[in-house]
This record gives C-alpha cells, sequence and structure tokens, in this order.
C-alpha cells in the first residue's frame, strides 16, 4: 500500500444557490518521499483537494489513507496530533502578523507543548536551514514575500512532518524567488524524505520538482503520470491547454524543452 | 459659591469617583464582554466552531441589552445593584448599571475585532493541529490585539460618557456634581469646570489608548 492513498473523493459545496461539485470521484497513490504535483487551472479544485487531506475540508464520500491510516476515522484529538505530521503552507503565508519571526517559528511547538526556550533554540536552526537567522527579531510585515515563505516552512520544519501540503506556494512570488523556493523544496524533500504534494497552477512548478503530476479540471483528475511523460505527451485537451497556454505566454522556461 | 479648596476637593473627589467607576465597570464590562464576544466570532457560521442556535441566541441577547437606554436600565437594574451592593446610589452602585451597558457592547466590539483576523492565519493553525483554545488565545486574540486595545480605549470613553449621566440618580462622581451644582443650584461655573475635566479626560484616554495601539502593532513596517 502506498504512503498516501486517496480513494474516490468527492467533496460537494452546499449553498443556497445549489451544491457545487469541487472534486468527483478523485482517486491518487503517493509514494513515500515523493513530491506529487496537482495542476489545475483556478477553481479546478486543487485547494479543496489539499485541504481535503489534512481534513480542513471534510470530503463529503471517498477515503484519505495515510500510512495506513484512514484519517475520516479518527477523532478530534487523534486528528489534531495526526495534522502534526502534516506540514502544510500557502499562497499568502498565512504568518502570524503581531509575532516576531522566531516566535512564528516557536508556534507549532508551543501547540506541541514544548518549552518556551527549547523551541526558541530549535526556532533557530530551523532559521538557519532556511537561510534567515539574521531576521530572527523581525516582524513579517518587514519580510519580503520570498523571506516570508522561508519563515513559513522553517515553521513547518518546526513540527517534523512527514508529509508536507503546498498550496500555491509559489503564486504569489516572482520567478527568481519562485527558483529559490523551489530549490530549498527540492533540499527539504532529499534531506528529511518529507513527502509532498504541490498544488499549482504553475508549469514550471511542476516541471521542476514534481516526480509525478495528476492534472485536475472540473473537479476530476483527467491525467496523471510521470511529469517528464505528461509534459513529452499531454494527451487530454486539459493538459495539452496548460501546457501549451505557458508556452504561448512565454514565461520563462529555463530550458525545459517544450 | 465661591471657588475654595473646599470646592477644589469636591471635584478632585468626583475625578477619583468617575475614575473608580469607569475603570472598575471597563474592567468587569470585560469579564463579561470577552468570553462574550469570543463566543460569539466563534460560534458565527464562518466562526471556527460554528453553532447556529447559539449564536442567534447570543446575537438576540446582546442586542436587547444593547438597545435598552442607559437611563431607563439605570433604574430597571435597582433591585439588582441593592442585591449586590446594598444601595441603589453612589459610586460603587453605579458600577453595576454601567457593567451591564458596557458588557454587551464590549462583546459586540470583541467580536468584530476577532472577525478582522485573517481567515488564512486560522487555517495556518488549524493545519498545524492547533485546538480551538489555542486559536482563540493566540491567533484570535494574539493576532486581534490592536483593535483590541482600539476598543478597550473606545469602551472607556463611552462607560466614561454613561458614568456622568448617572449623576441623575445620584451616582457619584463628576457627573453628580455637574448636575447637582450646575443643573439644580444654576451654577453654570462649577458645570463647565466638570464638563472642561471630563472632555479631558477623554482626550487623555483617547490619547494614550492609540498610542499603545499603535507600540503594540506589528502589522506595519
Amino acid at each position: 500500500m502506498a504512503f498516501i492513498e486517496i480513494e474516490h473523493l468527492e467533496k460537494t459545496f452546499q449553498s443556497k444557490s445549489g451544491d457545487t461539485e469541487a472534486l468527483r470521484d478523485v482517486s491518487f497513490s503517493i509514494e513515500k518521499g515523493e513530491i506529487f504535483g496537482v495542476i489545475g487551472l483556478s477553481g479546478a479544485g486543487k485547494s479543496t483537494l489539499v485541504r481535503c487531506i489534512n481534513l480542513l475540508e471534510r470530503p463529503t464520500a471517498g477515503r484519505v489513507i495515510i500510512d495506513g491510516g484512514d484519517m475520516m476515522q479518527l477523532s478530534d484529538r487523534e486528528l489534531r496530533a495526526r495534522r502534526r505530521g502534516i506540514g502544510m503552507i500557502f499562497q499568502h503565508f498565512n504568518l502570524l502578523m503581531q509575532r516576531s519571526v522566531l516566535d512564528n517559528v516557536c508556534f507549532p511547538m508551543e501547540i506541541a507543548g514544548l518549552g518556551k526556550k527549547e523551541a526558541r533554540q530549535k526556532a533557530m536552526t530551523y532559521l538557519e536551514q532556511v537561510e534567515l537567522s539574521d531576521k530572527a527579531r523581525a516582524y513579517p510585515a518587514q519580510l519580503s514575500g520570498g523571506q516570508k515563505q522561508r519563515v513559513a516552512i522553517a515553521r513547518v520544519l518546526a513540527s517534523k512532518p512527514e508529509i508536507l501540503l503546498c498550496d500555491e506556494a509559489t503564486s504569489a512570488l516572482d520567478p527568481q524567488t519562485t527558483q529559490s523556493i523551489l530549490q530549498l523544496l527540492k533540499h527539504i524533500n532529499e534531506e528529511y524524505r518529507i513527502t509532498m504534494i504541490v498544488i499549482t497552477h504553475e508549469m514550471r512548478v511542476v516541471q521542476q520538482i514534481c516526480d509525478r503530476v495528476a492534472v485536475l479540471e472540473y473537479g476530476r483528475i483527467v491525467e496523471s503520470g510521470r511529469t517528464r511523460e505528461v509534459f513529452d505527451a499531454p494527451k487530454t485537451e486539459a493538459a495539452k491547454r496548460l501546457i501549451y497556454t505557458h508556452e504561448y505566454t512565454g514565461v520563462e522556461d529555463e530550458g525545459s524543452g517544450i | 459659591m465661591t471657588w475654595d479648596a473646599e470646592m477644589t476637593k469636591m471635584l478632585v473627589d468626583g475625578l477619583r469617583d468617575t475614575l473608580y467607576m469607569v475603570v472598575f465597570s471597563t474592567l468587569f464590562g470585560y469579564i463579561l464582554g470577552l468570553p462574550l464576544g469570543v463566543l460569539l466570532a466563534v460560534s458565527d457560521r464562518d466562526g471556527i466552531r460554528p453553532r447556529r442556535v447559539l449564536y442567534r441566541v447570543l446575537d438576540i441577547v446582546v442586542n436587547i441589552l444593547r438597545s435598552v437606554p442607559f437611563l431607563i436600565l439605570l433604574i430597571l437594574v435597582i433591585p439588582l445593584t441593592k442585591l449586590l451592593v446594598g444601595k441603589s446610589y453612589g459610586s460603587t452602585a453605579t458600577i453595576v448599571p454601567l457593567t451591564i451597558a458596557a458588557a454587551p457592547f464590549i462583546a459586540r466590539m470583541v467580536e468584530s475585532s476577532l472577525k478582522e483576523v485573517d481567515h488564512g492565519v486560522i487555517e495556518a493553525a488549524q493545519s498545524m493541529g492547533a485546538s480551538n483554545r489555542t486559536i482563540i488565545l493566540k491567533v484570535l486574540i494574539g493576532e486581534a490585539r490592536t483593535s483590541l486595545i482600539v476598543g478597550v480605549t473606545i469602551a472607556l470613553g463611552t462607560i466614561l460618557g454613561y458614568s456622568a449621566m448617572a449623576g441623575v440618580v445620584g451616582g457619584g462622581g463628576l457627573g453628580d456634581i455637574a448636575i447637582r451644582y450646575g443643573y439644580y443650584r444654576y451654577e453654570t461655573g462649577v458645570m463647565i469646570v466638570t464638563v472642561v475635566i471630563l472632555v479631558l479626560l477623554v482626550q487623555i484616554l483617547q490619547v494614550l489608548g492609540m498610542m499603545l495601539a499603535r507600540l503594540t502593532d506589528r502589522r506595519k513596517v
């Protein structure tokens, strides 16, 4: 059995104006240590999908199985404990704006019940890993977007996750900063063997770091496979559209050869 | 009445009584209003633990309490005041209606401050496995602290205004003096002096509150 198994996931949002099917029969599996990409246009259901993995959204149907355990069977308390092993980074970083960089990195350790002194010491080592130890006393408002995402990554490392969910983590960053964040993520993946799920609408993100990719359209996975294969020979219209739109807009390809 | 030491003493005592009423009413107002405001923010539809019925009930109770004019509340709660304080006049007795008037108003301000907190940050805390308790204490209150401090400033100013109104029923403090001397005895001088002191008090509170809010705000560079 794979490390992460997503089985027949469905998510329907109910509202007065009618139901919206955000996810329809989504299934895939991810091996330990893999970087798995989910690409799609906005509104395809990517963010809902990633939120169903740590149950920030509760799926309407289907199963999420991580390391053999069914996420939906967990009690509230068990779920909170499980979430500590599943880190998440976001498009808009979601740092605590009223806390210093150091205290942001301490936050997950506070939640885990670690003492303040110990947490601060460890936080400094995580900040070193993201090359931001000189900003420990700064506040998020004083940092650039790339630096904020590095703080968010240090914060995630502080909970020693086995899995990292990246929700459009580079979408608010310029191409150069995107590069450095992607390199950092790749490095983390190799160094700590953290399994990653990367949600993005940017082809180049997938190309650079994902081992495998799934193309999501209107809540369905329409195509999936090894990144190279999907890129070299996209089978579906949706995949072609994503790949070729990218080419037409002429965003820096960095020798990707498509 | 001429200006003499007695007069000065009366005003100083009045100021002391006013501050005593305002500080304690605000304190008790927050003891009741802060948890109520948290409950409102948390149980609303977009809160971290939506509870529709609870929210509706609290919402209505707060609205009813807020719509009772203070002067009427002052008289309505006299039995309760007597029960708690032993008498229905004087500064200590006035703290009871002031607290009851302040609490729902404070609850609303707290609710609105907490609802300003970026949902993404709450989601991040949830993704780290934070309990609702931790989210309330460290994310909602921590992130909304600037807005909460501004709220305290507004509450102090509003309660100061109410406390002066309590002078009508012998509530003590500067409002009492203004009504007894200025209004009932046509001593305009005394009335003006008390009003000036009240105005200065509000100004000072406002300046200090805003300064504190600014000093504790890290959201700007």
